[in-house]
This record gives structure tokens, sequence and C-alpha cells, in this order.
């Protein structure tokens, strides 16, 4: 009974085969694209092929990021990738990691020769390219006014920096006559000054449709520009030299937009977030001032005459009881002698000699006290007791 | 000037100036409170700008003249 395999399992088992196989794991192939489709989702379908065959190749998009050229059918390529089975529709294809133009076309040779010329001139250095302004509140547009790309630039604009006002100057974005028209839209806009930025742009398209944006004269006059320029053209994996020379390239004319703007949603979080800053800081200053308050206060309790005052007025009261006591014992000594005084003042008094039982004889005539010389019989004299006088006369005279 | 007279991106870069000088706290008090009370007014009068705004778009003509679209 021979072995009866599912459609999964043989498709696994063919897989494996492909994948053991080291030729196929990385191989060259040339051909002709056919069928090409480039979806949303940013990779590339298409079946490659010659007169004699054909093989289906992917692109995932990580890779067509890394592609500078944009393939449409007809084009003649080389590619390079892995061979392998796509199981879900039992079919073998080419994932490609490099994809360029077989012989490499004349666009793509102009293209690689003035870009080398413009960057070996230093028109594209670093050093030329100008900074945005924050808040663009006048944008110059250069591009078609009939193109997607100026509606979706307005679109954005509108959403996130509303306060701008709009200045299309109108041109073509493709064809012969573009060139020169992009050069005098943008010339134009410089002559009507007062622009904060211009947006080049362009919406996405096949590298015959962009190459306008490929011209040495739109290189040229984006450079001269005084104002600004940000490109945004075709898609993300479109370099065109136009966003060589621009001060900012954009991938695409919507990423422009946002990157000229600031949003407004991040503009009303930045005021409030200024206003949380105002309070704040408002409120520390306010607090900083109360300590310093405080601390002053404490710094003059230190340094108070108070306490001066206070001991001033203790010394006043210890001097004037070191002065009370010291009078107290000034009169007390006053007294003490005016007493011995007036005790030997007593003693001297005639009044009390008198009471002891003396006599003060004087003689009538003129009061002087009686000697004994002049005590002749007869002379009146006065006799002072201690009790009154009595007056009387000398009788005789006695034992001289 | 008044708050009113200036652009959103004068009044906005004021405010900001404002902040920075009060986070400096070397200002006097009286000066320090009319700054305060200026940023309060220009943080209104931005987040007005913005309530109000409208996108405003012309075509520059080949004279130099503008045309509403």
């Amino acid at each position: 009974m021979p072995t009866t395999y599912s459609v999964g399992e043989l498709t696994a088992y063919i897989r494996d085969l492909f994948d053991q196989d080291d030729r196929l794991q990385s191989v060259w192939v040339s051909g002709e694209i056919s069928n090409l489709s480039m979806p949303a989702s940013g990779h590339w379908y298409f079946t490659l092929k010659d007169r004699e065959s054909q093989i289906k190749c992917v692109v995932w998009r990580s890779t067509v990021q890394r592609i500078n050229f944009r393939p449409s059918n007809g084009d003649q390529v080389v590619l390079h990738g892995k061979l392998s089975i796509y199981e879900p529709q039992g079919i073998y294809q080419i994932y490609a990691d490099a994809i360029r133009p077989q012989g490499v076309g004349d666009l793509y040779q102009q293209y690689e020769r003035l870009k080398a010329s413009l960057e070996a001139e230093g028109l594209f250095d670093a050093s030329r390219k100008r900074p945005l302004p924050a808040f663009p509140l006048r944008i110059g547009i250069v591009t078609s006014s009939e193109a997607a790309a100026f509606q979706d630039v307005q679109n954005i604009l509108r959403r996130r920096f509303p306060l701008a006002d709009v200045i299309l100057s109108p041109t073509l974005v493709q064809g012969m006559d573009a060139p020169p028209q992009i050069c005098t839209a943008i010339e134009r806009l410089n002559r009507y000054g007062d622009l904060d930025v211009i947006i080049v742009c362009r919406g996405g398209g096949s590298i015959e449709d962009l190459w306008a944006f490929n011209d040495e004269r739109v290189a040229r006059a984006i450079a001269a520009s005084a104002i600004p320029i940000v490109s945004g053209v075709g898609h993300e994996t479109d370099f065109t030299i136009a966003d060589f020379a621009a001060d900012l390239r954009a991938p695409t004319p919507s990423a422009a937009a946002e990157l000229v703007t600031p949003s407004l949603d991040d503009l009303r979080e930045a005021i409030a977030g200024l206003t949380v800053g105002l309070d704040v800081s408002f409120r520390s200053a306010q607090r900083g001032r109360r300590e310093q308050l405080a601390g002053f206060e404490r710094s003059l309790g230190h340094v108070s005459p108070v306490g001066r005052v206070r001991t001033y007025r203790q010394r006043i009261d210890d001097t004037l009881a070191r002065m009370d006591s010291m009078t107290r014992h000034r009169f007390a000594l006053l007294g003490e002698r005016l007493a011995s005084r007036t005790a030997a003042l007593n003693a001297a008094n005639p009044e009390a000699i008198l009471a002891r039982g003396y006599a003060i004889v004087t003689r009538r005539e003129d009061g002087q006290p009686l000697t004994a010389a002049d005590a002749v019989p007869g002379t009146p004299i006065t006799i002072q007791l201690a009790d009154g006088r009595v007056s009387g006369r000398i009788e005789n005279e006695e034992g001289r | 000037m008044a708050a009113e007279e200036l652009s959103f991106e004068g009044a906005f870069a004021e405010l900001d100036s404002i902040v920075r000088q009060l986070e400096s706290g070397e200002l006097p008090l009286a000066e320090s409170v009319a700054l305060y009370e200026r940023g309060r007014a220009l943080s209104a009068y931005c987040q007005g700008l913005l309530d109000q705004a409208e996108l405003r778009v012309s075509k520059l003509n080949e004279d130099g003249s503008l045309t509403g679209l």
C-alpha cells in the first residue's frame, strides 16, 4: 500500500527540497517585469518573464524601502533573491532582496550623474541645511492645485496647526514644462516673502512621473530659496534630487506637512505645561521669600537690643541699691557722732554745773566775774544759782 | 505690548521666558507678581488662539496678489 500524502504534506516536502538546495538560496535572474502590483501593505508583487518562461516575485516592504528605483511593467531588471515555495498556493517564487534596472537605463544614469555632480559641488551639504521654524505661521506650498497631495497637506495642516496661513504657489508637477514652472513657483514665493517655510510636494507616481524633481534647475531653485524648503515627493522609497537639495526631505507630502508643524495637541500640552510651571515657580518663589523672612526674624532676635536694655536696667537697679545702703550707713555714722557731741555739749552746759551746787559770782556794776582781788568789803555782787539770782555785798576779806 | 497684539509665536515665547524668569527666583516681589499675572494672561491668550484658529488657504497669483481658496 503506497503512502498517501495530504496536499499540505506534499507541499511541505517540496518546500524542504527547495530550501535545502544551496543554489536556490541565492540566485541572480534577469527578465521583464509584468503584472506589477504595489498594494498598501508596501510589498511588491510581480511576474518576471522572458520569451521562454515566467517566475513570480515578491519584494517585502523592508526591502522596498532600500530600493531607490521604482519598477513598472515592461522594465528589464536584474534581481537577486531566494527561491522558495509559497505553500498556500503551491507555487514557487523568488523572494527578492535586490533589484535594479538592467543595463541601467538613460534616466537612471542621468539621475546618478546629476546627483554626483551636485553633491561634489556641495549643494547637498549638511551645512547648507537651515533649521525649520518652531511655529510656521505662514506656509508656502509648491504643487499643483488639483493634486491630491495639496488636499492631503491641507488636511494635515488643518488638523495639526490651524493657526497657519497657507499660500499655494501653483505649478505643473510632471511633464516637460514642470521643472521651469516649479522654479518659478519657488521664486514667486520668495518674492512674496514673509513666509516661514515652503513645502515642495507631489504625490506618488512612476519614476517618469516624478522626473521633474530630478531636474537640475529645480534642485538649484530649491537651494537658492531664501525661505527654508521641505520636500515631499512621491512615496517613502523615492529619493529625488530635489529631496537632496531641500533643507529637509519628507517621505511623502503628508509627512512634509507633519514635519513642518507642531501638533495642536502638543501645543496645548506645552501651554498647559508652561502654565503649571508658572504656578509652581511663582509659589515656590513665594515660599522662598517667606522662609527668608522667617530667617531674618530669627536673626533679628539674636541681635536684638532688648537683652542689652534688660542688662542695663539691672545694673541701674544694682547701683541704686548700693547708693541706698551707702547713704544709710553714712547717716548712721553721722547720727552717732551727733549723739556724742550732744553729750559733750551737755557736759559743758553751765546750768548743769550750777545744778551740781556751783555758783557764778559777778560784780554788779560791770557783770565781770568777781576775783578775790576785787572783793573789797561792800562790793555789790550778783550770785547766779541753779534756780535763780540773788544779790548781796562783800562783808569782809578773808585771809589773802 | 498687550497680549492681544502678539502673534501666537510671540505670546508663546514670552510665556516661556516668563516661566524661566520666575524659575530663577531672583526677582523683586512686585515684579514677580506682575510677571505671574502677565503669564496667566498670555497662557489664556494662546489657548484662545488655538481654540479659534481656522486654517486660511489662498493662492498666489502671477502678479503677486492672493486669491482665497
